[in-house]
């Protein structure tokens, strides 16, 4: 909503420059975006108003003309002009030498030389709104209203400040500049002149001539009209003009005009219809019909239907109640009787007509926010009185006013009692009746401990007493509100074992070397397929209003982000190692409607070398051992143990997966990505390996183990190597097992691992370190043997182990 | 020399040994000398293993002598071990010299995402004021999104959230799942469930229909408050977040609310605080205003409480929420909000 304060101060003074006052609007509520001056830097000697005393022709060209221009005090100017509008009479803004314009020529703000046109030296200038900065037009000079003093600065007959209101939806009433003005006035103390809306009625009663008929009073509480006939339709007054165009209007005609001027006014929205037009004179308020259609202003014809509220005659739908006029019975040159319609539409019904047709209009968007029904007559009122004036003609006597949604003012009871448990502040009602009465609202009776108040006839958002404290408090400023620690005991919090859990793997895996990345909940289908991230699942949920087809659907896997962000990473860093992760939920569609599944799981990558360039050490690409590293070390910061043992993934290489499982429960899968997956996503010159943990089955399996603490052996260890030579096949996780079995077996870890020369084909060499110890004593060496070569025993028995020389 | 062992031959063996001692010039060389007096073939060892042959007045005087020389060639050789060792060693550090310019041995290291740190943060002034903390679904029900928010069908309040809607269509032809457009609808839910007092926060996802731009993200996080019990007001709102401020903006902030409308609230309010940058005379960061808008808050509305089969007479609470890539933003001084979801790593690395 644009204020120019030279509209608003029709209504109410305004004694402060624009951005205080933008600045107070705020903090009570309609926030100010932006304040756009005009003329603030114009030079008041430089730039003046003139008037047109004779136009000449120019010399040496028939394009130029040789205005004079009066500038008051005896002084005149002559100068070359080349306008074809500038004529005798006019009053114009005249910029002397020296005022700095913006050039037409070069687009940039210079002071202006006299100079010869054409042989005629043009001592001056008549500007266009380009050249002052205040549009874009540049093809005629711009003319000031008829009064504009002759002589004074520029800056006091065009100067002006725009104010860029952006207002909430609950407060149609600052849609308007009687609205604006109010909260000016609340915030500054003084007063606001209506605009009168008086006029002659000098025609015949205007039901002998017009009737209404409203047929759904649900969605239209109150309809009213006045006739005008003898009208005399043409362009707006200068001030008129000028008045919307500040506001951001584009002038039409007189009668549009005003209707639009009215609506920016009161915040009611108006229609002009071609009396004549209209069949019978008759009015039906009604719901449209199935198969019914209207050609409507905006250029479009639109199917109506049921429930949509049309305005009718006796012949068919003439506009679209509250959104869009009809074509058929708009107003054109030609029309010489007006009927203004001030009505009030159902905001739900106003809402969904405008959905079902496309765009919203001024209209439309102010009926959807709820509005007086008090306000129509007033605006017909005011419309009326301004096309008496402007357009001429005369005034039907009466109005019509439908009012079957007759409501009384709505009536709210304030207690200091709610004020205080509301604010946690102490007033007296007398000072709340004060601030109240700013805003219009009325006192009807009350005491010192509580009153009856009315809201005003042009606010629908006050309707129970905390929406009246909040009058109270806004305007006084929540400055004076006291600050305090709450004094009510702390609630008992329940403990949330599964989020501490979490937050405990995500630390784990920075800790491990891990970034942690957070990507987006959408994906696309194609995406998800790739990954296969659509394994078990029919169909994904869907956006119904997708932004992109790349946004469409949410994800069901974390496997196709990470591996994105891999990519992108990957494009300005090749040569880099990432490991990255990501916790995030997956959305695991549920069947009859309901919400999905937000599972959380966590997922990374590993990809690219080891380390950064390094004297110290080699630079070998990560693989799958150093994704099961990472999940290690998580686990040992968790406290789990986890086993691994291969398995597949749709994903994964073959012989490079891993599913995880802990006592028994898997967990999880990692291992490394087929080559025609990298390839999908730009990485197939790159090794990646993956891991995959769902977080509800770690934290499940994890919460099982017991929490039990066994004390530590006082007594030392014994290290002792085996090596063996073993089925190729047989994987390590079997032969620890075997080993770490021995009750004198505190811990075991392979250390080298061979095959080729010297190791049977089809065997490998496998080597061991093996820690003894005994909570009983400290191992002699004969009982360390005797346990190593049981142990040795065990694998040659089960295994077909043997001993490597 | 090869007489028989005498008082004067230990003397003199245990003299020429103390003298050999003080002369061998490293480690190895003890050995030798160990061998050559005190080994199976030594000197002394020699003097004891013949005393047999002497007489017992003199076996017992020499053996004595050769004994306690024995032991006192041991310790002389225990304690020029020692010199010669850390001898050894100074001389051994001298000559290791390093590079220290060189870089050290790659670790790899992690961080967490910005975003995650800042919510902790966030959450963790919050609770040390009492508050717990909650976590609800992203797809929400279009129910608690906005209907029990006091949002109701058709009304243009709803155009303040542009909502992506979920493709399922209900029986009576409503769509009923969306991405929740806020965390707000965790207000209703925790009421819901939970008798007052209600103390949480929430953090949380959030997603709108919004093109993306430098402060704009469709995708993003929020952090809800909601304070519920009796005798709960506008000053204690005012106190929690005041205090909230100064955790996280620094303990000089001054805090400015002014009225802003959210339908689940009432009065509803934004607050701001004085520009950490500039203090409050205008600068790049606050836009030249002096002040930044960092949350929108409120008391919550009556009919939200009731909603939720609370009295509103009795019991009062405010809710805020608030942009945690906002937040992070400012404390940072980021200036693009698609950094945080391009997952560039020369900007995560940087936190
Ligand atoms: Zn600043």
């Amino acid at each position: 909503m644009l204020i120019p304060i030279s509209w608003l101060t029709r209504y109410v003074p305004v004694a402060m420059p624009p951005a205080e006052l933008a600045h107070k609007l705020t903090m009570a509520g309609t926030e100010i975006d932006s304040v756009e001056e005009i003329g603030a830097d114009w030079e008041r000697d430089k730039l003046l108003v003139g008037r047109v005393v004779e136009v000449n022709p120019h010399p040496n060209a028939d394009r130029l003309s040789l205005p004079t221009i009066d500038l008051g005090g005896g002084e005149t100017a002559t100068v070359v002009c080349g306008a074809p509008n500038v004529a005798a009479g006019q009053k114009i803004a005249f910029a002397r030498e020296g005022a700095m314009l913006r050039s037409n020529r070069s687009g940039k703000v210079e002071p202006l030389k006299a100079a010869k046109i054409r042989g005629v030296l043009s001592s001056g200038m008549v500007c266009s709104e380009r050249e002052l900065g205040i549009g874009d037009d540049h093809d005629g000079i711009l003319t000031l209203d008829a009064d504009a003093p002759i002589g004074a600065p520029l800056v006091d007959a065009l100067g002006d400040a725009t104010l860029d209101a952006e207002v909430t939806p609950n407060r149609p009433d600052c849609l308007s500049m009687l609205g604006i003005a109010r909260e000016v006035a609340a915030i500054t103390g003084a007063q606001v002149t209506e605009p009168d809306t008086a006029y002659t009625e000098s025609g015949p009663p205007i039901d002998s001539l017009a009737q209404v008929r409203i047929d759904d009073p649900d969605l239209c509480g109150r309809y009213c009209a006045a006739l005008i006939q003898g009208v005399q339709v043409g362009p707006s007054p200068a001030w008129l003009q000028a008045a919307l165009i500040k506001a951001g209007q584009r002038p039409i005609n007189n009668i549009v005009d005003i209707t639009n001027f009215v609506m920016l006014e009161y915040g009611q929205p108006m229609h002009a219809f071609d009396f004549d037009k209209l069949k019978d004179g008759a009015v039906i308020v009604r719901q449209a019909r199935e198969g019914e259609r209207l050609a409507t202003l905006d250029d479009e014809t639109h199917d109506l239907e049921p429930p949509m509220l049309v305005i009718a005659d006796p012949s068919g739908p003439v506009a679209i109640a509250g959104v869009v006029g009809g074509v058929a019975t708009s107003v054109t040159e030609a029309t010489t009787s007006v009927l203004l319609e001030s009505a009030n539409f159902d905001p739900a019904n106003t809402h969904r007509a405008k959905s079902a047709i496309g765009e919203g209009t001024e209209s439309s968007y102010r009926f959807e926010r709820g509005i007086r029904a008090d306000l129509a007559p007033r605006a017909l009122g005011r419309a009326a009185a301004l096309l008496l004036e402007i357009a001429g003609g005369s005034a039907a006597a009466g109005i019509i006013d439908e009012y079957p949604g007759r409501v009384d003012p709505p009536e709210v009871r304030v207690t200091a009692q709610r004020l205080r448990q509301v604010l946690g502040m102490a007033a007296p009602m007398e000072r709340v009746q004060r601030v109240l009465e700013s805003l219009g609202f009325r006192r009807i009776m009350g005491n010192d401990d509580e009153m009856v108040i009315e809201a005003p006839y042009w606010r629908a958002d006050v309707r129970i007493e905390d929406d009246v404290i909040e009058e109270f408090a806004r305007v006084t400023g929540y400055d004076e509100i006291p600050t305090t620690a709450m004094s009510a005991p702390i609630p008992h919090q329940a403990p949330r074992p599964f989020e501490d859990f979490r937050e405990r793997v995500r630390d784990a895996l920075v800790s491990a070397g891990m970034q942690e990345v957070l990507t987006y909940s959408l994906t696309s289908r194609e995406t998800l397929d790739v990954v296969n991230g659509l394994d078990g699942i029919e169909e994904p949920l869907r956006v119904a209003n997708p932004m992109s087809r790349d946004l469409h659907v949410l994800r069901t896997s974390l496997r196709a982000g990470i591996l994105k962000t891999l990519e992108s990473n990957r494009r300005v860093s090749r040569g880099e190692g990432f490991r990255l992760f990501e916790i995030g939920r997956v959305f695991i569609p549920n069947p009859g409607g309901a919400l999905p599944s937000e599972n959380q799981v966590a997922v990374g990558a590993l990809c690219g070398p080891r380390g950064p360039a390094s004297w110290l050490s080699s630079q070998a690409d990560m693989d799958f051992f150093d994704a099961k590293g990472a999940l290690e070390s998580m686990f040992a910061a968790i406290g789990v143990h986890a086993e691994f043992e291969a398995a597949e993934d749709a994903i994964m290489h073959p012989g490079k997966t891993a599913r995880v499982s802990i006592g028994g429960r898997a967990v999880g899968v990692v291992g490394e990505l087929l080559p025609r997956v990298l390839d999908q996503f730009d990485l197939e010159d790159a090794a990646v390996a993956m891991f995959e943990i769902p977080l509800d089955a770690l934290f499940q399996a994890a919460g099982e183990r017991g929490a039990g603490y066994a004390p530590a052996s006082k007594f030392p260890q014994a290290e002792r190597d085996i090596a063996l030579i073993i089925d190729e096949d047989v994987p390590s996780a079997r032969i620890q097992q075997i080993i770490d079995r021995h009750k004198l077996v505190r811990s075991s870890r392979p250390f080298d691992l061979y095959t080729g020369e010297g190791v049977p084909a089809g065997r490998k060499s496998i080597a061991y370190r093996i820690v003894f110890q005994s909570d009983r004593g400290t191992l002699t060496a004969k009982l360390i043997d005797r346990a190593q070569g049981d142990v040795i025993r065990q694998l040659q028995r089960e295994l077909g182990a043997e001993l490597r020389a | 020399m090869n007489d028989r062992p005498s008082l004067q031959q230990v003397e003199e063996v245990r003299a020429s040994a103390a003298r050999e001692l003080d002369a061998a010039p490293d480690i190895q060389s003890l050995d030798e000398w160990r061998i050559a007096y005190l080994g199976r073939g030594g000197r002394l060892t020699r003097i004891l293993r013949e005393l047999g042959g002497l007489p017992p007045d003199e076996r017992r005087a020499v053996g004595s002598a050769a004994n306690s020389a024995k032991s006192a060639l041991e310790e002389d050789l225990e304690v020029r071990r020692r010199e010669l060792h850390r001898a050894q060693a100074s001389a051994n550090l001298l000559a290791e010299r390093i590079d220290v310019t060189l870089p050290g041995r790659p670790t790899p290291h992690g961080r967490l995402h910005p975003i995650t740190e800042t919510i902790r943060e966030i959450t963790e002034v919050f609770v040390s004021m009492g508050f717990g903390v909650e976590e609800g679904p992203e797809v929400e029900l279009d129910r608690y999104n906005f209907d029990m928010l006091n949002i109701p069908k058709e009304h243009p309040a709803r155009d303040m959230w542009d909502t992506l809607w979920i493709d399922h269509v209900d029986e009576d032809g409503s769509r009923p799942m969306l991405l929740r457009t806020h965390t707000s609808p965790m207000q209703a839910r925790i009421m819901e469930t939970t008798e007052p007092p209600v103390r949480v926060v929430v953090p949380g996802k959030a997603f709108r229909y919004e093109a993306t731009d430098a402060t704009h993200e469709w995708h993003f996080h929020q952090v809800e408050g909601l304070a519920v019990d009796e005798g709960i007001t506008f000053s204690d709102l005012k106190g929690a977040l005041f205090e909230f401020a100064r955790r996280i903006f620094g303990e000089e902030r001054r805090v400015r609310f002014r009225c802003d409308f959210f339908p689940f609230v009432e009065p509803g309010v934004d607050m701001a605080i004085d520009c950490f940058k500039c203090g409050g005379s205008g600068c790049r960061i606050c836009g030249g205003a002096g002040w930044i808008e960092i949350l929108g808050a409120g008391m919550v509305h009556p009919s939200v409480l009731e909603g939720v089969g609370y009295d509103s007479q009795k019991y009062t609470g405010f809710a805020f929420g608030m942009g945690v890539e906002r937040i992070c933003m400012l404390r940072r001084g980021i200036d693009d909000i698609r950094l945080f979801y391009s997952n560039d790593l020369r900007f995560l690395r940087q936190f």
